[in-house]
């Protein structure tokens, strides 16, 4: 069966949700919120999550314009709310930040020295209080050394497995980086010391290729395999939740999960 | 009987340079924009402005009258990047606080609360307490000890607030989806001042669900303006969505400058005629509400 490589990163980025059982989910861009609605779709039925704005929904909402469809609210998720349940923990954030370090800090807030940045972006938003005190994890559309820093990136907002930057050298009580699925690879923060370990390839890439394309050392799981495809029932639940097929742009060419 | 009407220009008129403001709304939604306007068109400056931002902190920021900016983020939703502050902040044009968004609210309710700062653990391990070295740690007096952040107070001398409905007493009632973080920026403030889709009579609120929409005590609100679609370009559920496409105009004047877009939009035009200019009230209130 073919599929494209949206669909595979997006299976990838479902299962980084495994597990959570009754967590609050908050997927910030289109690869994360498909990813989110998956897995309450399939093996993940607990999972809590919104129709992107102040209700809780019972169902996935489907991505795009929604015709006749109404979603089903369970219950209310205001901001405020959002900030109660990110101190009260039993949330999972999936986001895209514009750089990441082998520590798993995020940056969205300014590319460049910060009095007078090259770039302003957005703010840390909720970054610090996202990473602190729920699990976290990462879509990175395209997985190069502008994205996967070498060093630290330009302005910390999502905390990671750096000591120097812990209060007391502590680790924070409830820091729980997870996954980051990216357009080559999958890799999570199991390595020595928590480093960033790649845990698949995606069908056609090699590890010294992803390697290539990181500013960090990067450690492997043994016996590296591929990333599994896509199912025919998880292609056809996407097809469910993004009726108007949307994934189809998340990268240019809309490339297959399976080089020819 | 009290009665706090005030005109949209004499709630702007109570800004005065150096003061601290505080904006409520969130992002491109429920901005007290008929406000934000009317400031345009003063030699207000040197502002501190607290907001979670959208082009209130833009539009503001290119006319150069912040100081300093306290922020989480600054963002129009659909449109991500507010381009005009963008350039500001490249710029270096403002001083910076830049906090964690519920760090902003913990500010907020310190504020509120008369106390000096909210402890959390929010902001550790992060660029926010390097950039912000006033923010200071407190150990925990408790048997844990564990140290916290002590986010300080975000005191303003005035909070403006967007709401759908308010009466002259200074009651209001927000029906879209989400008040946001309007009940703290008044209680934030010395004074705060609301704008409304609608004044009506005290009578309209007795309704026991309809108060369960009311989260802004009346007694911090000093004054009342009527502003029908008075958040445009923002949006204001449930009445009107997001003027997309007037902020991605408004978006790409960001290299050249707000000169054109306030000769278009704000100088000589009070609420009425800018509304007209555009599309009208019944324009706006075709605009759909977003879908995130």
């Amino acid at each position: 069966m073919s599929y494209s490589l949206a669909e595979l990163c997006i299976c990838a980025s479902a299962e980084a949700f495994r597990g959570d059982g009754e967590y609050m989910v908050t997927s910030i861009g289109l690869v994360p919120r498909l990813a989110a609605s998956l897995a309450k779709s399939t093996f993940e039925p607990g999972l809590m999550m919104t129709e992107g704005e102040a209700y809780l929904v019972s169902e996935p909402v489907p991505v795009g314009p929604r015709g006749d469809y109404r979603p089903r609210i369970e219950g209310l998720m205001t901001y405020e709310r959002v900030f109660d349940i990110v101190n009260r923990g039993l949330r999972h954030a999936m986001v895209t930040p514009v750089q990441v370090d082998r520590y798993g800090q995020m940056n969205i807030s300014v590319v460049g020295e910060y009095d007078k940045p090259k770039t302003a972006l957005l703010g840390v938003r909720g970054y610090p209080g996202n990473t602190i005190n729920n699990a976290n994890s990462m879509f990175v559309p395209s997985h190069d050394t502008r994205t996967f820093v070498a060093g630290e990136v330009d302005m910390v907002g999502g905390i990671g497995y750096n000591p120097a930057r812990w209060p007391g050298g502590v680790k924070p009580p409830f820091l729980d980086l997870r996954r980051i699925v990216s357009n080559l690879a999958v890799m999570d923060f199991d390595g020595p010391d928590n480093a960033i370990r790649v845990i698949s390839l995606h069908p056609g890439v090699s590890f010294d290729q992803v390697q290539e394309n990181t500013g960090s050392e990067l450690d492997s799981i043994e016996n590296l395999g591929t990333t599994p495809a896509p199912t025919a029932e998880q292609l056809e639940t996407l097809g469910r939740l993004d009726p108007h097929d949307l994934r189809s742009t998340i990268f240019k060419g809309n490339p297959p999960g399976q080089p020819a | 009987m009290i009665d706090k009407t005030l005109s949209i220009e004499e709630i702007a008129a109570q800004v005065e340079s150096g003061m601290t403001l505080g904006i409520g709304g969130w992002g491109a939604r429920r901005k007290p924009m008929a406000v934000i306007r009317e400031l345009l068109k003063t030699d207000v400056r040197d502002l501190t402005v607290l907001a979670y931002g959208g082009p209130d902190v833009g539009m503001l920021a290119a006319a150069g009258k912040i100081r300093k900016l306290v922020f989480g983020f600054v963002s129009m939703d659909l449109v991500p990047l507010e381009n005009h502050f963008r350039q500001a902040r490249q710029a270096g044009a403002f001083e910076v606080m830049e906090v964690d968004e519920g760090m902003f609210q913990l500010g907020l309710k310190a504020a509120a609360a008369r106390l000096p700062f909210l402890p959390t653990r929010v902001g550790f391990g992060s660029d926010v307490m390097t950039t912000n070295p006033e923010i200071k740690t407190i150990t925990s007096p408790y048997d844990d000890g564990e140290e916290f952040v002590a986010m300080p107070a975000l005191q303003a001398d005035i909070a403006i607030c967007h709401v759908n409905q308010a009466d002259v007493l200074g009651n209001s009632r927000i029906t879209g989806p989400d008040p946001f973080f309007d009940e703290w920026f008044c209680r934030a403030a010395d004074r705060a001042y609301l704008t409304a889709e609608e004044i009506v009579e005290t009578g309209a609120f007795n309704d026991p669900i309809a108060a369960l929409q009311m989260p802004i005590e009346r007694n911090l609100v000093k004054g009342v303006a009527l502003a029908p679609c008075g958040a445009h370009p923002t949006s204001c559920g449930p009445g009107y969505g997001i003027d997309v496409a007037h902020l991605s105009a408004y978006n790409g004047l960001a290299k050249q400058g707000l000169d054109d877009y306030l000769a278009e939009y704000v100088t000589g035009k009070d609420l009425d005629a800018y509304t007209v200019s555009v599309g009208g009230t019944d324009q706006i209130r075709q605009l759909p509400l977003p879908v995130f």
